[in-house]
């Protein structure tokens, strides 16, 4: 699916992956992810084989894929608490990020698919990992959600991380690479 | 081990919020059970001398019923994408969803083995090792269990493929684990058989979480 394909990423830059349906992207960001192991080619981080520590690989990033992974039968707050105990962080901040503070509390089962979908963005704010792995991070959100996505992604690079976000509609990422699939 | 009890914490909040998993394999456990005296005839000799077996079996039985959505609503909802990003082993994951499942379905059937060994009207010397061997018994199904589920996980038709994989697994858990109450009824030694149930835990212990680990993460690609 993937063929003659190789970037680079430093630290503080954004990659949006572009491409029609089919071109690959989700499975792009599960290879970057360690989530699916590349037939050939490699994955280096910091020079070094990425995916020969799994566990170690994944402490690196923070993976949002196109399933939000929110548990219905748990509230807003709860949703985000296995991730707050591996991370540290506030919930509260996190929820706030994403315009959720008022439903911290809510059923997550009563939350509407962009509710859903900022939800799991808020598990980024909870994170301290360099590399954000984002597949269609803007689905189902409004216009002030994808507001306030992009300031947490810029607050991100600005820090120093990494983001390679997977879409077919343009992030508000003014200073991101683009790299073309399919 | 702290993200290991943080999983194990959440799986428990679920489990409980879904707390219809646990009263549904426990009804099946005792309605289960409460038929063999419909079918085979109230004569206390006869059912005293079944009771273990017919414990043991409804126990597996019952023990199967949560186990195919022991990973299917992580593996539907993406959630099964965050553990394994979670920075645990696969095998822990595993390990910690095996532990849901023992504490939320093995644990509360075998509480629930004893009134109902009792209106089997099993010999009040086998009582007390059925419930000793059912506590390495039931613990031994919930990770093999937990292998089972783990690998049938994405497969077409995995609830019917699943009761297929575990229960020719769980045979000698059933064999020792009845045969220890059978010596015991008998006024034999019941330890050869509950040592042997301990070694098939001890394999299970090691071995289930692994082997789990690993379906996880070919589930997962």
């Amino acid at each position: 699916m993937l063929r003659d394909l190789g970037f680079e990423l430093a630290g503080g830059e954004a990659l949006v992956v572009l491409g029609p349906n089919g071109a690959g992207k989700s499975t792009l960001l599960r290879v970057l992810a360690g989530l699916v192991r590349p037939a050939a080619g490699t994955l280096l981080w910091n020079g070094a084989d990425a995916l020969a520590d799994l566990g170690e690989h994944a402490r690196r990033l923070a993976y949002v894929g196109h399933q939000d992974a929110v548990k219905p039968g748990l509230s807003a707050a709860e949703n985000l608490g296995f991730v707050q105990r591996l991370g540290g962080g506030s919930i509260a901040d996190a929820l706030a990020a994403l315009g959720l503070a008022e439903l911290a509390d809510l059923p997550a089962r009563m939350l509407s698919a962009g509710q859903r979908r900022r939800l799991a963005l808020a598990r980024l704010a909870l994170s301290s990992a360099p590399l954000w792995l984002l597949d269609e991070p803007t689905s189902g959100l409004d216009g002030a959600s994808v507001a306030a996505l992009g300031e947490l992604l810029a607050r991100h690079c600005g820090l120093g991380g990494m983001v390679v976000a997977a879409t077919h509609v343009a992030l508000p990422l003014p200073r991101a690479a683009e790299l073309r699939l399919g | 081990m702290r993200a290991f009890a943080a999983l194990l914490k959440r799986e428990l909040r679920l489990s409980v919020r879904h707390g219809t998993d646990t009263v549904a394999a426990l009804l099946f456990f005792v309605v289960a059970g409460a038929l063999f005296p419909l079918a085979i005839g109230p004569a206390p000799e006869t059912l005293g001398r079944l009771a273990p077996g017919i414990v043991w079996v409804c126990a597996l039985l019952a023990a199967l019923l949560p186990l195919d959505r022991l990973f299917g609503a992580d593996f539907d909802d993406g959630s099964l994408d965050q553990l394994l990003l979670s920075g645990l082993p696969a095998g822990a994951v595993a390990l910690a969803k095996a532990s849901t499942h023992w504490l939320v379905t093995g644990l509360p059937l075998m509480l629930a083995a004893g009134p109902l060994a009792i209106m089997l009207r099993i010999a009040p010397a086998a009582l007390p090792v059925l419930l000793a061997g059912l506590l390495p018994g039931t613990l031994a199904l919930s990770l093999l269990g937990t292998a089972g589920a783990a690998m049938v996980l994405g497969a077409r038709r995995g609830g019917v493929l699943l009761p297929l994989l575990v229960l020719p697994l769980s045979v000698p858990v059933l064999i020792f684990g009845a045969a220890a109450a059978d010596a015991a009824a008998a006024g034999l030694s019941p330890r050869p058989h509950l040592l042997l149930l301990c070694a098939v835990l001890a394999v299970a212990l090691p071995l289930s979480p692994i082997a789990a680990g690993a379906a996880l993460r070919s589930a997962a690609e």
